[in-house]
């Protein structure tokens, strides 16, 4: 039945992309490994690494489509989940470094050493155990998304009040996460990983790897995402975006589905992080930067909103754009570049790449049909 | 005739009296001298008492000159010299040069740790009768930390003659420092000296009282305890009054960072993140004035600030409305995306002031009559968080009766209240829209120039301040100013007074519970807008 709902939910386009990420998947670390380092097709390990990032970002991205394009919950701190799953990954990772760190105390991290505690915390605990850090990356973010949500949504906090209340949300847990004694490495953040499941993340091979599962795990949040809004719990939140009222007094539980979604969408946020971690190979608490989760969403904006992979696209996108603009003589601009994008994308290309398309697309096909009846436009998604 | 005669006997008496006590004063200073030309510790230090209570104005000359080993004795002549700097020899005495040529045995008299204590003492209270009213005061600030009691009786003449009242009672306080931490005076001065401690009521004393020597009588330790228990309490007070005093100090700054963006997002229902980048415009304004005057006129400078209001209200009424035009009216209907759109402005404006102006600090200047401070009990005020908290109260008025009395706030509040109902009367929403921005973007300006006074202005400034003031909006709501007031200060209040348990970040973070908290109650705000607009 699950594997019914999940290919029910796949049209040509989305198919296709998903086809376009495995080939990706397999085609990149192909080159990298088999090809020889002089080849010109041959694909360095930086580049391993950068793809890594743009498909974490481009998961998180997809986080914030799903609820911002289909349900109108603009998030302005959905990097605060990534975040978090960042940090429950990077205390897996701590505790493997064990006597190789700088102080080779065997429990304790070096940045605890060096703070001159004795014990591990409680909340320490557990996390030299893979599978529960993989849990604590789902549950945490999605635990916090759960009561967050449970208390904005029932008192029907929306539109700009929820996004205000959420970049505090992060706000406050980077003022929190930069203290020492929170326990979590403060200014430096979580660092100097030296394995993860006994391999070296340092290892060409495990990067490779991590990049693939990093693809895969886009691939299965896309589908997921296509068969949520593809049922009929996903009309509900379409309804829920366009007319909240509306839905409300037709019975639906609003609250409900958007207390659902938002969580679902944090895990997914979180499982980024974790992925991104090991790649990156550091996590800090400048990842819970209001601006982060900004950016984040000006990504969703720039491919596309409510079109899930205008959401991957536009997350590639613009982080290329910026891994190419930071790196040479334009580095003093990208700020006025990324400000212009903020502002020329919400002005000029509200529909963003992947949604205009589609509304030419639909246009044309309108056009080329030339029948008496109306066409049936994909609407703009109202706020 | 009877009173004649009795006044004559009490001239010749008072005479007398002054020409025993010169004559005195005289041979005592001249019998302290001697003690230096000992060559011992013991009678060096007896010397520095005599001399000390000789009352002679040289006194103060011959220790600052043993202190800086310029005092020189001659063992055969039994006399006391002062090498001046020009390396002449002084009669210590009469401070007259002395004739012929220097003994040939005059030595430094020599001086240890112990000695130099002893000089700093003395000095200390030979200062509390200099002429100079700060010297003596600080004379008798230090008297009553070092508790010397050899300079009680300096303090008593010095009491005797004071007439400053603050200098009167620091000496006061210091006499009964001395008297409490020493074996002088009777039961009944101890507890007089208790009450004037008790009277002084800060850190210091609470010190004093509760280390008290263990042989004072009973009823003076009972009455110490007592006063102990009640200065604790007025500390705990003064303390309250502070953190509120701090509180509404932040509260102040709040408001004129948050008033502007609450009628921005009352009238057109926008937040705009690039609010905090207009504080930091206006901050820049600020600069950019000051810079002009240093160059141009530099006696100008107090007034700079007077100048400064005016052209930052201007340059960033200006750019919002310039905004508002060029890119927030084609969102309306938007909220959310005129979020991201304002957020790119603030980048791209923080990055031009980073261009132009460099990514560092700029020196900003306080006039001379908002630097300072002074005492108000237990607490110190600055002048500068005085001059704000009047300037927001004065901005708050203004825009207040702006709204009632104009034509223009009329418009605004029909704006607020119902937007087609407004248009359908006739009112031009979007021009209100963009004097409304161009206003609360002005108002931003002038919060600049306040903060630049208390704040690093750098290209961040607008940053630190903006989310505070998204919490001021959402915690007093929309509906009018006086949730923008009351919510800004009871953030700034609150805040404060959590600092001390929590710490700042802490403190900031429980803050935000408590609004997430808050909004379960009234979503809207403490004081929300009503009925069917609200919705929509």
């Amino acid at each position: 039945m699950t594997p019914h709902i999940l290919i029910r939910s796949l049209d040509r386009g989305a198919s296709a992309f998903l086809i376009a990420i495995a080939a990706i998947a397999i085609l990149i670390p192909l080159l990298h490994l088999a090809l020889p380092p002089t080849s010109p097709f041959h694909v360095p390990t930086y580049l391993i690494s950068l793809f890594g990032k743009y498909a974490c970002y481009a998961l998180l991205a997809l986080s914030i489509d799903l609820i911002w394009g289909f349900c109108g919950i603009l998030s302005l701190g959905h990097g605060a989940f990534f975040a978090l799953g960042g940090y429950a990954m990077g205390m897996y990772l701590m505790r493997q470094i064990g006597t190789r760190g700088v102080y080779a105390d065997p429990i304790l991290p070096d940045f605890m050493v060096f703070l001159n505690w004795k014990e591990l915390p409680v909340y320490w605990y557990g996390f030299q155990y893979f599978p529960y850090a993989v849990l604590m990356v789902v549950l945490v973010p999605g635990a916090l998304a759960f009561v967050f949500g449970w208390f904005a949504f029932r008192s029907r906090v929306t539109g700009v009040y929820l996004s205000i209340i959420t970049q505090a949300l992060t706000f406050a847990l980077m003022l929190g996460f930069f203290r020492n004694n929170f326990g979590f490495g403060g200014n430096n953040g979580l660092t100097d990983f030296k394995d993860i499941l006994g391999f070296n993340v340092q290892a060409e091979s495990t990067r490779t790897a991590l990049f693939s599962i990093t693809c895969a795990a886009l691939m299965l949040a896309f589908l997921l995402c296509r068969a949520l809004i593809t049922s009929k719990f996903g009309k509900v939140l379409i309804a829920i975006r366009d007319a909240e009222a509306r839905a409300r007094f037709l019975g639906y539980r609003v609250e409900s589905y958007k207390l659902f979604v938002f969580t679902l969408s944090a895990c997914m946020a979180g499982v980024a992080g974790a992925l991104y971690v090991p790649q990156v190979g550091i996590i800090n608490p400048s990842e819970f930067a209001p601006g982060n989760s900004i950016e984040a969403v000006i990504w969703v904006a720039v491919g596309g909103r409510g079109t899930l992979t205008g959401a991957v696209i536009g997350a590639v996108l613009v982080n290329y754009a910026k891994t190419f603009f930071t790196s040479g003589f334009l580095a003093p601009y990208w700020l006025f570049m990324l400000g212009a994008l903020f502002v020329l994308v919400t002005l000029l290309l509200p529909r963003g790449i992947v949604g205009t398309m589609r509304h030419w697309n639909a246009l044309r096909r309108d056009r080329a049909s030339a029948a008496a009846e109306d066409g049936v436009r994909e609407p703009l998604p109202a706020e | 005739m009877r009173f004649c005669r009795a006044s004559l006997v009490a001239l010749l008496f008072a005479l007398s009296a002054i020409l025993t006590c010169t004559v005195a004063r005289a041979a005592s200073l001249e019998e302290a001298l001697t003690h230096f030309t000992a060559d011992d510790f013991s009678e060096t230090s007896t010397g520095i008492k005599d001399v000390a209570a000789s009352g002679s104005p040289r006194a103060e000359a011959i220790l600052r000159a043993l202190q800086d080993g310029q005092l020189l004795y001659s063992a055969q002549t039994k006399a006391v010299y002062i090498k001046s700097s020009s390396g002449k020899l002084l009669d210590a005495a009469s401070g007259q040069p002395i004739s012929g040529d220097a003994p040939a045995d005059a030595d430094n008299v020599r001086i240890n740790n112990r000695l130099r204590g002893a000089i700093e003492a003395a000095l200390g209270g030979l200062t509390l009768l200099a002429s100079d009213a700060s010297v003596r005061l600080d004379a008798a600030q230090a008297v009553f930390k070092s508790r010397q009691v050899s300079v009680l009786p300096t303090i008593e003449t010095a009491l005797a003659k004071e007439q400053d009242t603050r200098i009167k009672r620091a000496l006061t306080e210091a006499r009964a420092a001395i008297i409490l931490s020493s074996d002088k005076g009777s039961e009944d001065d101890k507890l007089a000296a208790v009450e004037v401690i008790r009277q002084r009521g800060d850190q210091d004393a609470l010190g004093l009282l509760s280390s008290l020597p263990a042989d004072v009588p009973a009823s003076v330790a009972k009455s110490a305890a007592a006063a102990v228990g009640a200065i604790k309490n007025s500390l705990v007070v003064w303390e309250a009054v502070q953190n509120a005093w701090y509180g509404i100090s932040l509260g102040s700054v709040l408001l004129l960072a948050a008033i502007g963006l609450a009628i921005t997002f009352g009238v057109m229902g926008v937040i705009n993140m690039a609010h905090g980048e207009m504080v930091m415009i206006g901050a820049y304004v600020t600069f950019v004035v000051q810079d002009v005057i240093r160059a141009r006129n530099p006696a100008l400078f107090d007034y700079s600030l007077a100048i400064a209001i005016p052209a930052s209200f201007l340059v960033a009424g200006f750019i919002g409305i310039l905004i508002e035009r060029c890119i927030i009216r084609f969102l309306y209907g938007r909220p959310l995306e005129t979020l991201l759109a304002t957020w790119g402005l603030s980048l791209i404006l923080q990055q031009a002031v980073r261009t132009v102006f460099g990514p560092n600090n700029r020196d900003v200047g306080n006039p001379s009559w908002m630097s300072g401070a002074f005492d108000l009990g237990g607490i110190t005020i600055t002048y500068n968080r005085l001059w704000i908290i009047c300037f927001a109260l004065a901005v708050f008025i203004a825009l207040l009766a702006l709204l009632r009395y104009t034509r223009f706030g009329l418009e605004m509040r029909a704006v607020t209240q119902n937007r087609p109902m407004a248009a359908s009367m006739g009112i031009r929403t979007s021009r209100v829209d963009a004097l409304t921005f161009g206003l609360g973007s002005g108002i931003a300006g002038m919060a600049g120039v306040a903060l630049s006074q208390i704040d690093n202005v750098s290209p961040n400034l607008g940053q630190g301040y903006i989310i505070d003031s998204f919490m001021v909006v959402v915690f007093g709501g929309v509906g009018n100013l006086w949730g923008t007031l009351v919510g800004s200060f009871v953030l700034g209040i609150a805040n404060k007074f959590l600092e001390p348990y929590a710490g700042a970040v802490l403190g900031k973070i429980a803050i935000l519970v408590l609004i997430i908290l808050f909004i379960q109650k009234r979503p809207r705000g403490m004081f929300a807008l009503k009925g069917r607009a609200v919705e929509a």
